[in-house]
């Protein structure tokens, strides 16, 4: 049976949601052109005005917001209230370079909340529950908005946060934790740990796990699934627009519904510019509608993905989003070739190994060196040099006919590439251009 | 009787082998015989060790992967041609074997061989009267 949080908005007509979409921007581009001098200067720029939006449809004519201007407008640039309205900061892990602070009223933590409830209820959850939030909490909006989506749903919620992997297996298994949210590699890791501890499973109480934060591949899911025994869902959120959930997925497990009531969703060409047709792969851009602090309009993502309205089979309407296929960031151009580690992943999991890994590119020479690390399973381990050899060789091909280019392949020690607050690092480059 | 051999993964690095070691002595372990199979960028060390299961414990506590690999210890006498004896019954066994090494007993040396059909090579060598050692036996060589 599937539960929903806010069902009369999650399942309403398309008319009716474009409606709301309709009503709901005018009056944000208004609130945004009053309140903040630096997005009504790029209005300005562009000839646009507050009386040329008039609905969805008008929404290319606004600027864009990349993650530059949120450096140059730190801290207070793009505040659209004054500080007394607001009660929280967020601030992202800073994995990509630069701290990003974002700013919430009470009722912007609720919209955000509420948004983490309705990902509980479609991994199934309900107040008999018991939802173990695994990822950080602190300036990561991660802990705090599947905490505070877990309170709304009324589950026992345990703050666990991340790290200490046997303080974590132990409220699993002591509180029969029914719902795990994590970041996806740790939620391998911790998979990984309680096959080592002799848990199958059966005995393993865990029935779903939201798991976002970081790019994973089907493969992983399904490796997630079977060593927890759950059913995985994605999730997806940016500090920048909210938090977790503002996309996630239902029990299709076939791409996320964007909470579009609240977040706006285009896919654009990310060289021109231009908005591409539905189904088209290409770089999310969000829009926030009534978020009131920190409402960024046509906020670029960097993560590429495509939109699909086709008709879903849990009663949603809101638009799907695909897996993400990697991020512009994320994106690595060795010799001139696109890779996104995703693809590696992929390669992994076929050949037997699991997601842990490392990319390591350099510039020797004018070239580009391209390595990858991968951790040794116990799986793949045998005492023959040969039958090991022989499968690197079949990893390597089969890395190069995904990718493109050859890649130099190292097996190394189990549980050597550092994870840190449970994100893996999965790319060092060091080329300096 | 074959034997249980640990086989452990290596990575190609400085201090590796030596912090397998220093687990293998934190556990209390006896190495009796030794090989290193390396290759450009990871080795396999092979091992007959005292205690095979508190070995793999100790082993995998410290992050190493390691696996039993059924191995056949033979006696070989120390005279000329011991060793060309012992594999001429191997040969005329028609057993393939897929690596092997040598370790010093207390009176005599033994040859570890890996074979592709453990069981089988095992009985044919048997029948030409050669015993191999069991894991007991190894204690006491």
């Amino acid at each position: 049976m599937e539960h929903y949080y806010q069902p009369e908005i999650e399942c309403a007509s398309p008319e009716k949601l474009r409606e709301l979409q309709n009503k709901l921007l005018p009056a944000q581009v208004q609130h945004v052109w009053d309140n903040v001098p630096y997005y009504r200067k790029k209005m300005q720029d562009k000839g646009v005005e507050p009386g040329d939006i008039k609905s969805v449809d008008d929404l290319y004519k606004l600027p864009f917001l990349m993650k530059s201007d949120l450096k140059d407008a730190y801290p207070y640039g793009l505040l659209a209230l004054p500080l007394e309205d607001c009660v929280r900061i967020q601030s992202t892990s800073g994995t990509t370079g630069r701290r990003v602070v974002s700013f919430y009223t009470q009722k912007d933590l609720d919209i955000w909340e509420e948004c983490c409830a309705r990902a509980i209820m479609m991994a199934g959850g309900t107040n008999k529950d018991v939802c173990q939030v695994s990822y950080g909490y602190g300036l990561f909006t991660g802990g705090p908005g599947l905490n505070g989506g877990s309170h709304k749903v009324g589950c026992l919620t345990i703050p666990a946060s991340s790290g200490n992997t046997e303080r974590q297996i132990m409220f699993i298994m002591d509180l029969q934790a029914t719902i795990l949210c994590c970041t996806p590699s740790y939620a391998a890791y911790l998979g990984e740990s309680m096959k080592e501890m002799g848990y199958t499973p059966d005995t393993i109480p865990l029935k779903a796990g939201i798991f976002g934060a970081e790019a994973w591949s089907e493969e992983m899911r399904r490796d997630i699934e079977k060593v927890l025994g759950i059913k995985a869902y994605d999730i997806y959120g940016l500090t920048e627009i909210s938090g977790p959930g503002v996309a996630c997925e239902c029990s299709e497990q076939n791409g996320m519904h964007i909470q579009e009531d609240h977040f706006y969703p285009e896919i654009i060409n990310p060289e021109t510019g231009e908005v591409l047709p539905e189904g088209q792969l290409g770089e999310l851009v969000f829009t926030c509608l009534d978020k009131k602090a920190f409402p960024l309009l046509r906020y670029r993502t960097r993560d590429i993905c495509s939109l699909t309205r086709e008709k879903c089979s849990c009663g949603r309407t809101h638009v799907k989003m695909t897996r993400l296929k990697g991020r512009t960031d994320d994106m690595l151009i060795i010799r001139g070739v696109n890779v996104f580690p995703s693809q590696i992943e992929t390669v992994l999991l076929k050949n037997g190994y699991a997601a842990n890994y490392q990319i390591i590119v350099d510039r020797v020479n004018h070239t580009d060196t391209f390595d990858i690390n991968v951790e040794m399973t116990p799986e793949m381990f045998t005492d023959n040099v040969g039958e090991i050899q022989a499968q690197k060789k079949k990893l390597e091909s089969g890395l190069h006919s995904m990718l493109g280019i050859k890649a130099k392949v190292s097996l190394v020690a189990p549980k050597s590439i550092t994870r840190s607050e449970g994100k893996a690092v999965r790319v060092i480059d060091k080329r300096k251009i | 009787m074959s034997v249980n051999q640990v086989s452990v993964f290596l990575e190609n690095k400085p201090g590796t082998l030596n912090k397998m070691t220093e687990a293998l002595t934190k556990g209390g372990i006896n190495i009796r015989a030794l090989s290193l199979a390396d290759t450009k960028d990871f080795g396999i060390v092979r091992m007959i060790v005292n205690d095979v299961y508190e070995a793999t414990n100790v082993l995998k506590d410290a992050d190493f992967i390691a696996k039993f690999t059924p191995v056949l210890i033979y006696t070989v006498s120390d005279e000329t041609g011991g060793l060309n004896s012992l594999l001429t019954a191997f040969t005329e066994a028609d057993v393939n074997i897929e690596y092997m090494y040598a370790f010093a007993g207390k009176e005599h040396a033994y040859m570890i061989f890996r074979v592709n059909d453990t069981q089988n090579a095992e009985k044919i060598l048997a029948s030409k009267g050669l015993r191999s050692l069991s894991q007991e036996n190894i204690a006491n060589v």
